[in-house]
């Protein structure tokens, strides 16, 4: 479940808002999008990928929330992992090219 | 450029109104393709998402397996027949053939536009599946650049009929506030299946809405016995990429083996171990570094869970369980009369997971390889034959919606517990993986009591509108299932009924329901064609 939205990085752009297929995020007259449904949320991951500054973490537990801290989720080394394993970092372009299903063993 | 016309918003009085020639309504890739089909047939199109096209569906955040053949004598008749025997005999391949060209087609049209197929050693792409992030974002950008207008988080809640046809439809915009209305010349209902909100990966938006709007505008469902697909996932999580699978074994809590359980023939056994027991896994298979680093890099997705949790699931136990995919990657829907992709009423088209996978798969589909080619192939065809039909009719007058208003105004009921009470009765697998007509009868009694409760209730408060409509589809979906799974005395494809074990040759046919207060059942034979009847 979405458990973090880190507001220092933020930058307010409200894509999250748009992307998340369920509706959970809030837009703000001012400030950062609020989590204002969060057990809508279907772990999905999509916020997480389409963030441009990776400010949202995604716990994988789809029924349980586990107070996660943006502190927490920075210690691990979390922010934008999944962003950049699937190669939508800048740094980790290379990594849209290598779909290796076709070498899975048979 | 194909721009709607008449098209009027108005932030006063709360309501979109739209006219143009196709209106496509889910923007999965089934959807997608669809429009862009309708559009490069010089129609004017609107596509609606109840989420965000690029993101909403089950594959925008999975990735899939492409069922993609060359055109090969040989590859595609062992592909044709591969699945045949495990779907009971019920596809036909007057439709593989015409699914397999027009996916080939597909999927080398997506090359073109630059998707990021995967190269092998000799330098040639590999073109079997693609990742859902990028994919869908490709799809959303190609439908955005062919003028197509996408209105996003606006839910349709059901169509509109002029008495002949299917002219449109209306919903909610969920995020303005208020409600949208678009007149067409034809609809294509791409809402995919129904995984009843078990947070199966992507999933939870896939609330059998296409199946609630068709019936009520008087269309036709067929297979809704092929709906007990169950994913294996992670118990903590919800990914459920049942892929890898293939490469663990399964376990007790005392670490001792299930024998012959396994992700494909053996899902059966995990099934009935989890009736009474936790049951683990471990991808124990993999076990070289190599084919570890493949299994990485074809599935990145998978790993997240583990990752996140520290876990490695090549060498460590973690429980697992069986999520409800429902017709997701089940195979009913709306019943089709043709290649056209129309359904049994004028002007109203289906395709992807919402359409029945019969023709391609009959009662049983692995994977996403044969899901993806279908939503692919099936877009194109309805998307094509929406633009001709839209083209050749006047949009009639005298427009109405096709379900009966609300009556019972002070009938509020809280949406959340209708949907639990549905998840009660497809969840269990003593109910609907394991079918018995006791349990399937009793579910189905209080599944018709639950209907006529709240067929015709309204909510307490406008923003559970969506809710309401999300349970009410749910509820209908349920019925139809196990109206058909009753109707269906024998095992076959995925439906598997404990009380008749075994393949019944006087029942090759398909099962066909419709309506919503009382749904009936009628049979419609299929062509045997190449068939040989199964001899299990």
């Amino acid at each position: 479940m979405i458990e973090v939205l880190d507001t220092d990085t933020c930058t307010d752009c409200n894509l999250c808002v748009q992307v998340c297929p369920t509706n959970v995020f809030e837009a703000m007259p001012e400030g950062p999008p609020l989590i204002m449904r969060q057990t809508s949320c279907q772990t999905c991951f999509m916020c997480e990928v389409y963030c441009p500054v990776d400010a949202l973490y995604v716990d994988p537990d789809a029924e349980a929330v586990h107070g996660l801290t943006v502190e927490s989720v920075r210690e691990g080394k979390l922010f934008g992992s999944y962003r950049k394993a699937i190669g939508w970092h800048k740094e980790t372009r290379h990594r849209r090219h290598i779909d290796d299903h076709f070498r899975i063993p048979q | 450029m194909n721009q709607p016309s008449q098209e009027s918003h108005s932030a006063s009085s709360g309501t979109t109104e739209i006219r143009c020639d196709v209106l496509v309504i889910g923007g999965g890739p089934a959807g997608c393709w669809a429009a862009l089909e309708a559009a490069g047939a010089g129609a004017k199109v609107v596509l609606v998402d109840k989420g965000y096209c690029g993101s909403s569906g089950a594959t925008a955040s999975a990735g899939t397996q492409i069922w993609y053949v060359p055109p090969d004598t040989d590859e595609r008749e062992a592909a044709m027949a591969s699945r045949e025997a495990m779907g009971g005999y019920l596809s036909e391949r007057s439709w593989m053939v015409p699914v397999l060209d027009k996916t080939y087609e597909s999927v080398n049209r997506l090359a073109d536009w630059g998707y990021p197929f995967p190269v092998d050693d000799k330098g040639a792409q590999q073109r079997i599946s693609v990742q859902g992030p990028e994919y869908m974002r490709l799809m959303r950008r190609k439908v955005k650049n062919a003028g197509i207008t996408i209105l996003d988080h606006h839910p349709a809640t059901q169509l509109l009929t002029d008495g002949r046809a299917v002219v449109g439809a209306t919903g909610l915009r969920r995020q303005q506030g208020g409600q949208w209305t678009v007149l067409a010349g034809a609809v294509v209902l791409a809402t995919g299946g129904c995984a009843f909100m078990s947070k199966a990966l992507g999933c939870d938006v896939l609330t059998g809405d296409g199946y609630l709007m068709g019936a009520e505008a008087g269309a036709e469902l067929s297979g809704m016995e092929f709906s007990s697909a169950y994913a294996i996932s992670p118990a903590f999580a919800s990914i459920t990429k049942t892929a890898l699978y293939r490469f663990a074994q399964f376990y007790r809590r005392d670490h001792s083996l299930i024998e012959g359980a396994g992700s494909a023939r053996g899902r059966s056994i995990i099934a009935r171990v989890l009736l009474t027991e936790p049951v683990y896994a471990r991808l124990d298979l993999a076990e070289t570094e190599e084919v570890k680093a493949i299994l990485r890099r074809a599935q990145p997705n998978f790993f997240v869970p583990f990752d996140r949790r520290g876990l490695d699931p090549f060498i460590e136990f973690f429980e697992v369980k069986l999520r409800l995919e429902g017709t997701v990657r089940g195979t009913g829907g709306l019943r089709l009369t043709g290649l056209d992709c129309a359904t049994t009423v004028p002007g109203l088209y289906a395709a992807g997971d919402s359409a029945t996978r019969e023709p391609i798969c009959g009662g049983f589909t692995g994977g996403g390889s044969h899901n993806a080619a279908w939503a692919i192939s099936t877009g194109a065809f309805a998307g094509a034959s929406a633009a001709a039909f839209a083209h050749s009719s006047a949009t009639g007058s005298g427009v109405s919606a096709s379900r009966p208003p609300f009556t019972h105004t002070e009938n509020a009921v809280d949406p959340q517990a209708i949907i639990k009470a549905v998840q009660d009765e497809v969840f269990p697998l003593d109910v609907n993986y394991f079918r018995t007509h006791a349990a399937l009868s009793d579910a189905l009694d209080r599944l018709d009591r639950l209907w006529d409760s709240i067929s015709s209730a309204t909510i307490a408060d406008e923003s559970q509108a969506l809710q309401l409509r999300q349970a009410q589809a749910m509820t209908a979906t349920a019925r139809f299932m196990y109206r058909a799974a009753l109707s269906r005395t024998e095992t076959r494809g995925m439906h598997r009924r404990e009380d008749f074990p075994k393949q019944d040759p006087a029942q090759h046919h398909r099962l066909i329901v419709s309506g919503l207060y009382t749904i009936t059942v009628r049979r419609e034979t299929i062509d045997p064609g190449v068939y040989r009847e199964a001899a299990e």
